[in-house]
């Protein structure tokens, strides 16, 4: 019998070796539990095959389905994470590998795996970076937050195009015509459009002092009503209540360009003497920008759209680029602890740069010194986030 | 007081932080907590729309009592709005009847269209201003800019190299410069806001 049993083992080795074929199911980690990561021996015909079919058994199912396939058949891995066969942290699944010849037929199978089931994680490993990113932000602020209570000053750079937000206003009072404030054409969950309202607060106020008028034509209906509470708070600030019109701050349109056309024929008809774009845009930027630009207004823009900024500095007399609308609100308040988190950022970027200029001396010195594969993929995953 | 500051306040900060965890969470329970919030955005959204709405008659109406020479357009947008929405809700397919497919279709579409065609003759202008060699920076915007255009169109392909080589190394770097300052803005904006430092976008301070 044992001598049968050594035969048959002998005959399946040298009829194609799929006796010896593996297949490891294992759980992909970092993950909510939705993917198994499927690898298999590659059995010695290879030359005859064309493709790999993948296979599961659900629990309760009496039949195999096809979840997948792997078209080239030097490649023995497979990660089973397909919304059309969702997989379900906890439930078990039995995966098996069918050849296909070139005939498209398909062989004997490797074998069935072992009942595996997917696991939910806590912790997501691959945003380490962030994490560790995150915390040194909150640290930084936090230091400096304290630092600034204790009124030593700090020093801030200056920013043309703040400094140039109170000439702007003072010239639309003194042309008796409108300030055009525009916040961008996102909603509230882009942090620019929050950045934004930041800087309406004051310009409103200053409106609200001079007795200016400003209109706000918004494309997102909450931004809009966010906005309209910003500039009537500010106007009560300002301790003028009675000047608020509930119209100067209105909604628009939805649709982009259906707003560009109603913003842009605003700035033809009422001539603002100032016009503020401040937010995120796309591609209506220059259109609104350069019929501000015709109109002879004075322009501030501010965006923290990398693609959008050149044409903002074309076309506008004063361009906030990136974190510059960030650091706005600290700027125009001159808050010691909104300035605090402005100096936070400058240390972070200061730490990123010697990080950067090093890990490049570093990387320099180790592909012409060592060239080493693992100092590499530390030096990667330090700039991974 | 307590509902003008301390409970919006309250509620940023316990969210905020409950969303940034979340994010380093991958559990199912994480993932069904963020797909809670994100339904609730849309829902704040849909009613957002009600106010939008009210704006937007009150705005236009006022504007055709006025019966100034621009009160036309208030009168077409109303009717447009009007008519597009009881189309859409009356007509016998829904949003598939002929009707309410044809206006957008031949109405919406080439507006839409016709003002982001406007973009390219915008452009010209603005490079007209962007390419003056005014001094030494200008004049190397103006040189990078000639090389950039010449080498994407079929003429310039002897230019392709050097292109690339622009694009790839000094353009890249100047964005990623400005990248990593907009993503620390963000990151230090949005903990000033959790936390309760940031409190501008709840209006009068």
């Amino acid at each position: 019998m044992k001598f049968l049993t050594l035969f048959g083992i002998l005959f399946l080795i040298i009829q194609g070796g799929s006796l010896y074929s593996e297949i490891v199911v294992e759980d992909v980690p970092n993950d909510a539990g939705e993917a198994l990561m499927i690898t298999w021996d590659l059995p010695d015909d290879v030359g005859n095959i064309s493709m790999y079919r993948i296979y599961r058994l659900d629990p309760g199912a009496e039949d195999y389905i096809l979840v997948g396939k792997v078209e080239n058949p030097n490649v023995n891995v497979f990660v089973d994470h397909d919304p059309r066969y969702p997989l379900h942290a906890g439930t078990e699944f039995v995966y098996k590998i069918v050849p296909v010849d070139f005939s498209q037929n398909e062989v004997e199978s490797l074998g069935t795996s072992l009942a595996v089931s997917p696991v939910a994680q806590l912790f997501n490993f691959n945003k380490v970076n962030s994490l560790i990113a995150t915390l040194f932000v909150f640290a930084a602020l936090i230091f400096f937050l304290n630092y600034a209570k204790t009124g030593k000053g700090l020093f801030i750079r200056k920013i043309a195009g703040l400094d140039a937000l109170d000439e702007a206003v003072g010239r639309a009072t003194e042309m008796g015509k409108p300030v055009l404030y525009v916040p961008g054409l996102s909603t509230m969950s882009d942090v620019a459009t929050i950045a934004s309202i930041n800087i309406l607060g004051p310009v409103a106020k200053k409106v609200a002092e001079y007795e200016t008028k400003i209109l706000v034509p918004n494309r997102d209906p909450i931004v809009y009503t966010i906005v309209h509470e910003v500039v009537k708070e500010s106007y009560l600030e300002a301790g003028r209540p009675d000047a608020f019109d509930t119209d100067q701050v209105f909604f628009v349109s939805q649709q982009q360009f259906a707003f560009v056309a109603a913003v842009n024929g605003l700035m033809m008809r009422e001539k603002p003497a100032t016009n503020l774009f401040l937010g995120m845009f796309w591609a209506e930027s220059l259109l609104m920008a350069e019929t501000g630009n015709i109109t002879g207004a004075i322009q501030i823009a501010g965006t923290d759209s990398v693609t959008q900024l050149p044409f903002f500095i074309t076309a506008c007399d004063y361009t906030l680029i990136g974190e510059e609308l960030y650091a706005a609100s600290a700027y125009l308040s001159r808050d010691p602890i909104l300035v605090g988190s402005v100096k936070a950022q400058d240390l972070e970027k200061a730490i990123i740069l010697f990080l950067m200029i090093a890990c490049s001396i570093i990387s320099l010195i180790a592909v012409l010194a060592f060239n080493t594969y693992a100092f590499n993929q530390v030096i990667s995953a330090i700039f991974s986030f | 007081m307590l509902f003008k500051r301390t409970l919006p306040l309250l509620v940023v900060f316990v969210l905020g932080i409950a969303m940034m965890i979340q994010y380093f969470i991958p559990h199912p329970i994480s993932q069904s907590f963020k797909e809670g919030a994100d339904n609730w955005i849309r829902i704040i959204g849909a009613f957002a729309i009600v106010l939008g709405l009210a704006s937007f008659f009150h705005v236009h109406t006022r504007k055709i009592m006025r019966k100034n020479k621009d009160s036309i357009f208030s009168v077409v947008a109303i009717v447009s709005l009007i008519g597009m929405a009881l189309i859409g809700i009356l007509g016998k397919d829904g949003l598939d009847n002929w009707l309410f497919s044809n206006l957008y279709s031949y109405i919406i579409v080439p507006l839409d269209a016709t003002m982001f065609s406007l973009l390219s003759f915008y452009i010209a202008s603005a490079a007209f201003k962007a390419f003056k060699a005014r001094n030494a920076m200008a004049f190397a915007l103006l040189v990078t800019a000639i090389i950039v255009m010449l080498g994407r169109v079929s003429f310039g392909s002897f230019l392709n190299g050097l292109v690339e080589w622009i694009m790839v190394y000094p353009n890249t770097a100047a964005q990623r410069g400005i990248l990593i300052g907009i993503g620390l803005g963000i990151i230090a904006t949005s903990l000033k806001i959790i936390l309760g430092i940031e409190r501008s976008y709840l209006g009068g301070e």
